[in-house]
């Protein structure tokens, strides 16, 4: 199945990603020869098989619930690209109030 | 007398421990060969010779003290630039992750240390381990030792260039589709890729979380077995880690392969696109095999076919949601002035990623948006269930699989950039071992008519890594020495 530019472009929004006119065209025109490759699989019989998730046989892993160390939050916040007291800052997210 | 860095790690470990040599003199001789190759090979992103130095002091002061050593103790290693050191950047070959420092160690480091190996450098990787060539990588392509104009593959090609131009006798990799054993085969060293759950991934910067498994590279089956020991077993930080203990594979190396059944993968040697050169070279590593005394058989795995279809639905699905956690906010490259959070997350991710690394993106995202989840992702799993069936089936009858782990030799930097899906089929015959979970390796067997290495991939149920190791050093041994790449003594 071919991909359109405008599917290429709300995928992109959904994504959070940016294209020009040229990579519009470009990945659109790439995506749909993966696309197409990828839908071999739909050429399978695959009534009654179950998916497959994980393909080790793990489930439930449990710890006791105990208080240990950890990354203390000076450190694990050092990575960030802005900080100010003790959190991750970002730019406005709602509209101000007209 | 051969040189320190033309040896093998266990020798060098061996050598270490009778006094022979200290590790930091080790360390030095690789850092020096490193300084004098790297410019041209592009093997590191980082070099970390402060790091190197500090486990190698610490290893010469722990035998001073009479302490007993471990099997690699002293030896350098290449870390792929996808693991967490503290403090030491880790780019994930992305410019999102430019100037990331880790405030932490990933397990694997964590136990590295503790066996005394000294990291010598954050080896170069395709973006986010997304590629077949390391061409996707925003610090330069790596180029291989064999052939400076052709790619080492990828995506751990830097680990895989790196050992086999002895800038380190170890290095480590991640391999979700193939990418340890497809350039291990295309750089001629031996990789090994293990059961999904076999090596914690706490630190590992994640691509598709239910393939991904970090694995081991070396000059010598010994070498790669020795390394995957030290960094193997269960990790309460992994859940998805396994909770089995180890098996002492230096043990398991000694034996013969008698009588053991060898399935010969029949589709992949008589399928198209296989080079003529490297069926050659397989045939040949299979009849020695056989004369070693294994049982050889064929094998037909039809299903495999759709294996390559399935892969390239579930791993971009996984990446997509893995790759979403990169927004500008928390860690890693954020664009300036933006005047809201939306345009932050969009310009931060447009600016940061490489292109292979965005049409990822885009086809998971795709893949996984509304109406379309059961018919792509659903059904590739599904799939998926079909491929661990049809592998359980064919170890009825066989103990091992063995094939070529790439349909060619390694190809031209730039033959392949503009094709994504031709890129993909590097990676055809490796991609049903990650989706089985299974465990795989790649042993180099000899040269093809170019010139150039051909890996022989050997495949075993979940958790055989012993076995694998056994069939690959007997194959070793009967195989005998290969050719030096032709920069070995240039430097």
């Amino acid at each position: 199945m071919a991909i359109t530019r405008d599917q290429v472009a709300h995928v992109a929004r959904l994504a959070r990603l940016a294209f020009t006119d040229d990579e519009l065209d470009r990945f659109a025109r790439q995506l749909s020869a993966i696309l197409e490759h990828a839908e071999q699989v739909t050429e399978l019989a695959t009534e009654d098989v179950p998916p497959t998730s994980h393909a080790i046989p793990l489930r439930n892993v449990f710890r006791p619930d105990e208080v240990g160390e950890c990354l203390p939050q000076e450190k694990a916040l050092s990575i960030g690209p802005e900080i100010e007291d003790g959190r991750f800052k970002v730019p406005r997210i709602m509209e101000e109030p007209s | 007398m051969p040189e320190i860095w033309e040896l093998p790690g266990t020798e060098i470990a061996a050598r270490i421990k009778g006094g022979e040599v200290s590790a930091r003199e080790v360390t030095d001789a690789h850092l020096e060969r490193i300084e004098s190759l790297n410019p041209e090979i592009n093997a590191f992103i980082t070099i970390t010779p402060e790091l190197a130095r500090a486990t190698a002091d610490e290893v010469d002061a722990r035998r001073s003290e009479g302490e007993q050593l471990g099997p690699l103790a002293g030896v350098p290693l290449a870390l792929k630039d996808i693991l967490c050191v503290d403090g030491v950047r880790t780019t994930a070959g992305s410019r999102i992750l430019e100037q990331y420092r880790p405030p932490y160690d990933s397990t694997v480091v964590q136990r590295l240390r503790v066996a005394g190996i000294p990291i010598v450098g954050k080896a170069n990787c395709d973006e986010f381990a997304m590629g077949s060539s390391n061409e996707n990588s925003a610090y330069g392509p790596v180029r291989n030792p064999w052939d400076l104009e052709r790619v080492p593959g990828g995506s751990s090609g830097g680990s895989a260039a790196a050992v086999a131009a002895a800038m380190a006798p170890l290095a480590i990799g991640t391999d979700t589709g193939g990418s340890i054993r497809q350039p291990a085969s295309l750089s001629g060293v031996v990789g090994v890729k293990p059961t999904y759950g076999r090596v914690s991934r706490y630190g590992v910067i994640a691509f598709a979380s239910s393939l991904d498994q970090v694995g081991t590279f070396g000059r010598t089956v010994q070498d790669a077995a020795h390394l995957l020991g030290t960094i193997a077993g269960h990790d309460p930080m992994d859940a998805t880690s396994i909770p089995e203990p180890v098996p002492d594979y230096g043990a398991a190396m000694r034996d013969d392969i008698k009588s053991l059944r060898v399935g010969v993968v029949k589709d992949w040697m008589e399928g198209e696109g296989l080079q003529p050169g490297v069926a050659e070279s397989i045939r040949g590593a299979v009849e020695l095999l056989g004369k070693e005394g294994a049982q050889i058989g064929e094998v037909e795995l039809p299903v495999f076919r759709y294996a390559l279809s399935a892969y390239y639905l579930i791993a971009p699905a996984e990446c997509s949601s893995n790759l979403a956690r990169y927004d500008g906010v928390r860690q890693g490259h954020r664009a300036a002035n933006a005047k809201d959070v939306v345009e932050l997350n969009t310009r931060t991710r447009t600016e940061g990623f490489g292109d292979e690394v965005k049409r990822r993106i885009m086809l998971g995202t795709y893949a996984l948006s509304a109406g379309y989840y059961d018919a792509y992702y659903g059904k590739a799993q599904q799939v998926r269930t079909l491929v661990i069936k049809e592998f359980e089936k064919a170890y009825e009858r066989f103990d091992v699989l063995v094939g070529p782990t790439s349909p060619t030799t390694a190809f031209k930097i730039g033959e392949r950039a503009d094709d994504p899906l031709a890129m993909y089929l590097s990676d055809v015959f490796t991609i049903p071992t990650n989706l089985a979970g299974a465990a795989g390796l790649s042993v180099p067997c000899g040269l093809a008519d170019d010139g150039l290495p051909v890996g022989l991939q050997i495949l075993g149920p979940p958790l055989s890594e012993d076995l694998l190791f056994r069939v690959a050093a007997a194959y070793e041994r009967a195989r005998g020495p290969l050719p030096n790449p032709p920069l070995w003594g240039t430097a």
